[in-house]
C-alpha cells in the first residue's frame, strides 16, 4: 500500500514561502510525477514527502496515517537521488544491502533480495565493485536497486536521470516504467523534462512557483491544458501563442496551437508566411515560419521529410477543433 | 622560448634555496638543543666547546634517575590521548549536527567557539586556580584531561566541521531514507567516508595537548604533571643547568617530533585542508 496525501501543506524558508497551502492526493500504486520549471517547488514537495523537509503547516498522510512529525527512517518509502547518493566506502553489494541491514533482516533473506535486484538492474557482475568504479548509468542502477530491496510504500525520484547522457536517459526511463508496471508500487517521479512526464507518468502534477497549475493524465494536459502555462509547458515543440486579430475573432485573449496541428498548403491557406530554419529529424520536420499579419514566428511539425525551402512562401491552415483558448487571466476557455 | 625556460629554472632554484634558508632557520634551535643536551652543564655554556665538544649521556641518565622522566611523560600520554579520545567524542556529533543541519544561528555559534581562543588564558588563570583547589580537583589527571580538551575543541570542532562540509549532504540524506538512526548515520556513514579528516583532527589535537604549557605547568605540582612541567621544573633562573634542560627538552618533544614525522602526510593534509579546492 502507497496512498500519498498532502493536505493543506505549505513550506517557507525563512520569510519566504516557497509552498502556499496544497492539497494533493496520489492513488496505491500510481506512478505520479511533478514536472515545471526550475525552483518551482517540486524537489521540496518531494522533500517534504520523503520526510527530509519539515512542513510549515498541514499535514502529510502514508495511507491514512498523519506522519507529519515522523523522521524520514520512519516513513517507509525509498528514495533516488539525482546524484544517486550511494555510499563511497562500500560495495554494490553493501550499498544495496544496507537498508536490509538497518531494518535487521536476516543474512540469507538480505543475499536473496541483492540476487534478485542484481539480476534484475543486470548488476550481478559489479557486486564486489564501490561505486567510484562504476559509471553513471550502472551507479543509477546501484540506487535504484538500493530502493528495491526495501520493498517500500512508495518509491520517490528526485530527477535520477538527468546526470545521464541522452540514450542512457531514454533506456533508464523505459526500465523504471517498466519497474512500475511490475512492481505496481506507487511511485513519485520528479523532473523538469515534460518528455520524461509524458511517458512514464499516469498522472503528472504541473507546479510553478510551489502552486499546482494542473493535475492530470498526460494526454488530459495535452488536449486540455488549464492554463497558459500548462500548454506552454506540456507538449514539444511547444504550442504556438497568437494574439492579436487571430485570438479576438475567437474570442480569447490569446489563443494556442500545436505545432503539429497545422497544415501546410500551397495556397488557399488561412495564414501566409516564409519558410525560416528548418530542423530535420528524419521522421519528422519543425519549420520555423515567419507568418505575416501574426505577431510570432510559428512552429510547424510535418511527418517526414518535405520539400520546401528556407524563404518559400507558404500557406497554413490550423485545425479549428484542436485550437485552445484562453482568456485575459491566461486561463482556458472551455 | 629558452630565455622563459632559463628564468624559470633559475626562479625554481633560487626558491628551493630560500625554502632550504627558512627550513634550516627553524631547525636549527632544534638542533642545537639536540647538540647541548649532549654536554655537561659546564661545557654548554663554555664558548670553546660551541661544536667540538666531549659528549655525555650523563643529563639522560640523570633525567631518568633523578627525575622519573618516565612518570611525567605518561601523563603526558594519558593526558594527551584521552584528551584528544573526549575532544573527538564531543567535536564530531557536534560537528556533524552544524554540518548537515545547519540553522540560522551556526556560523554565530562557530565564531563564538573560535572566540573562546581569543581571551588571554591569564585572565582566567585565578579563578581556575581557586577554583579547582577548592573542588578538589587541582593537580589531578582528570582536571588536565578536561582542561586540554575544552581548550583544543573549538580547534577540533572547526577542523571536523570543515570536512564534514565536504560530504554531500545527499549521502547523509539516503542514510535517513534507507532508515539509519542518528548514531548509525555518524558510525556507518560519516565516521568512514571522513576518516582522513578525523585522523588529521586527532593527530593535530594530540600534538596541541601535548605541547600544552600554560595551564598543565600551573594547575599541577607532582601527580598529574607532564612533560611540560618537567622542562619547567629544570629551568634555573641563573640559566646554570643548560645541558640538563636541553636534554629534558629533546626528551619531551621527541615523542612528537617522531610522531609528526610518520604522519607527516596526514598533518598537511590537515593543516592545508580547505585551502585549495
Amino acid at each position: 500500500m502507497g496512498r500519498i496525501q498532502l493536505e493543506s501543506v505549505t513550506k517557507s524558508f525563512g520569510d519566504v514561502q516557497v509552498i502556499p497551502p496544497l492539497d494533493l492526493t496520489i492513488e496505491d500504486g500510481e506512478f505520479a510525477v511533478f514536472v515545471g520549471p526550475s525552483g518551482c517547488g517540486k524537489s521540496t514537495l518531494l522533500r517534504l514527502i520523503a520526510g527530509l523537509e519539515e512542513t510549515t503547516s498541514g499535514k502529510v498522510m502514508i495511507d491514512g496515517a498523519d506522519v507529519t512529525p515522523v523522521s524520514p527512517s520512519k516513513r517507509g518509502l525509498a528514495m533516488v537521488f539525482q546524484t544517486y547518493a550511494l555510499y563511497p566506502h562500500m560495495t554494490v553489494r553493501k550499498n544495496i544491502a544496507f537498508p536490509m541491514r538497518m531494518a535487521g533482516l536476516s543474512e540469507v533473506e538480505q543475499e536473496k533480495r541483492i540476487m534478485a535486484a542484481a539480476e534484475s538492474l543486470n548488476l550481478t557482475d559489479y557486486l564486489d565493485r564501490k561505486p567510484g568504479q562504476l559509471s553513471g548509468g550502472q551507479r543509477q542502477r546501484v540506487a535504484i536497486g538500493r530502493a528495491i530491496v526495501r520493498d517500500p510504500k512508495a518509491f520517490l525520484f528526485d530527477e535520477p536521470l538527468s546526470n545521464l547522457d541522452a540514450a542512457l536517459r531514454v533506456g533508464m526511463r523505459l526500465e523504471i516504467t517498466e519497474m512500475h508496471e511490475r512492481m505496481k508500487t506507487t511511485m513519485i517521479y520528479v523532473t523538469h523534462d515534460q518528455v520524461e512526464a509524458m511517458t512514464m507518468a499516469d498522472k503528472i502534477v504541473v507546479l510553478r512557483a510551489g502552486v499546482i497549475e494542473q493535475v492530470g493524465s498526460p494526454l488530459e494536459l495535452y488536449r486540455a491544458p488549464r492554463s497558459l502555462f500548462v500548454a506552454g509547458f506540456i507538449g514539444s515543440p511547444k504550442m504556438n501563442f497568437i494574439e492579436g486579430d487571430e485570438a479576438n475573432k475567437r474570442g480569447a485573449k490569446t489563443i494556442g496551437i500545436r505545432p503539429e496541428h497545422i497544415d501546410v498548403v500551397k495556397d488557399g491557406g488561412l495564414w501566409q508566411g516564409k519558410v525560416g530554419v528548418a530542423e530535420h529529424l528524419g521522421s519528422d520536420t519543425f519549420f520555423h515560419i515567419h507568418s505575416t499579419g501574426l505577431t510570432d514566428t510559428l512552429t510547424v511539425r510535418t511527418v517526414g521529410d518535405v520539400a520546401l525551402r528556407h524563404g518559400d512562401t507558404i500557406h497554413l491552415n490550423p485545425r479549428e477543433d484542436e485550437l485552445h483558448r484562453f482568456d485575459d487571466a491566461g486561463l482556458r476557455i472551455a | 622560448m629558452a630565455i622563459v625556460a632559463q628564468s624559470s629554472k633559475a626562479g625554481r632554484a633560487s626558491r628551493a634555496t630560500l625554502a632550504w634558508i627558512v627550513g634550516l632557520l627553524f631547525f636549527f634551535p632544534i638542533f642545537w638543543m639536540v647538540l647541548t643536551s649532549f654536554k655537561t652543564d659546564a661545557d654548554a655554556v663554555k664558548p670553546e666547546f660551541l661544536i667540538f665538544f666531549q659528549p655525555t649521556l650523563e643529563n639522560y641518565l640523570n633525567m631518568t634517575e633523578n627525575y622519573d622522566y618516565w612518570r611525567f611523560a605518561r601523563n603526558s600520554v594519558i593526558t594527551a590521548v584521552f584528551a584528544t579520545i573526549f575532544a573527538l567524542a564531543v567535536g564530531i556529533p557536534c560537528a556533524y549536527a552544524m554540518a548537515f543541519n545547519p540553522s540560522r544561528s551556526t556560523k554565530d555559534v562557530l565564531m563564538w567557539m573560535l572566540s573562546t581562543k581569543m581571551l588571554p588564558a591569564a585572565a582566567v588563570l585565578y579563578p581556575m586556580t581557586f577554583l579547582t583547589k577548592s573542588m578538589g580537583l587541582f593537580d589531578t589527571k582528570f582536571l588536565i584531561i578536561v582542561v586540554l580538551m575544552l581548550i583544543n575543541l573549538p580547534i577540533v570542532i572547526w577542523m571536523l566541521f570543515t570536512y564534514f562540509k565536504e560530504i554531500p549532504k545527499e549521502i547523509i540524506e539516503a542514510g535517513q531514507m534507507d532508515g539509519v538512526s542518528t548514531w548509525g548515520e555518524i558510525r556507518e556513514i560519516l565516521i568512514p567516508l571522513a576518516w582522513g579528516g578525523i585522523a588529521s583532527t586527532a593527530l593535530l589535537c594530540f600534538i596541541f595537548c601535548w605541547n600544552e604549557a600554560y595551564w598543565t605547568v600551573r594547575l599541577t605540582t607532582t601527580d598529574a604533571a607532564t612533560l611540560s612541567k618537567l622542562i619547567e621544573g629544570n629551568r634555573a633562573p641563573e640559566g646554570l643547568f643548560f645541558g640538563r634542560l636541553s636534554a629534558v627538552s629533546t626528551a619531551a618533544v621527541g615523542p612528537i617530533v617522531v610522531l609528526g614525522w610518520f604522519c607527516q602526510k596526514q598533518l598537511v593534509q590537515g593543516l592545508t585542508f580547505g585551502a585549495v579546492k
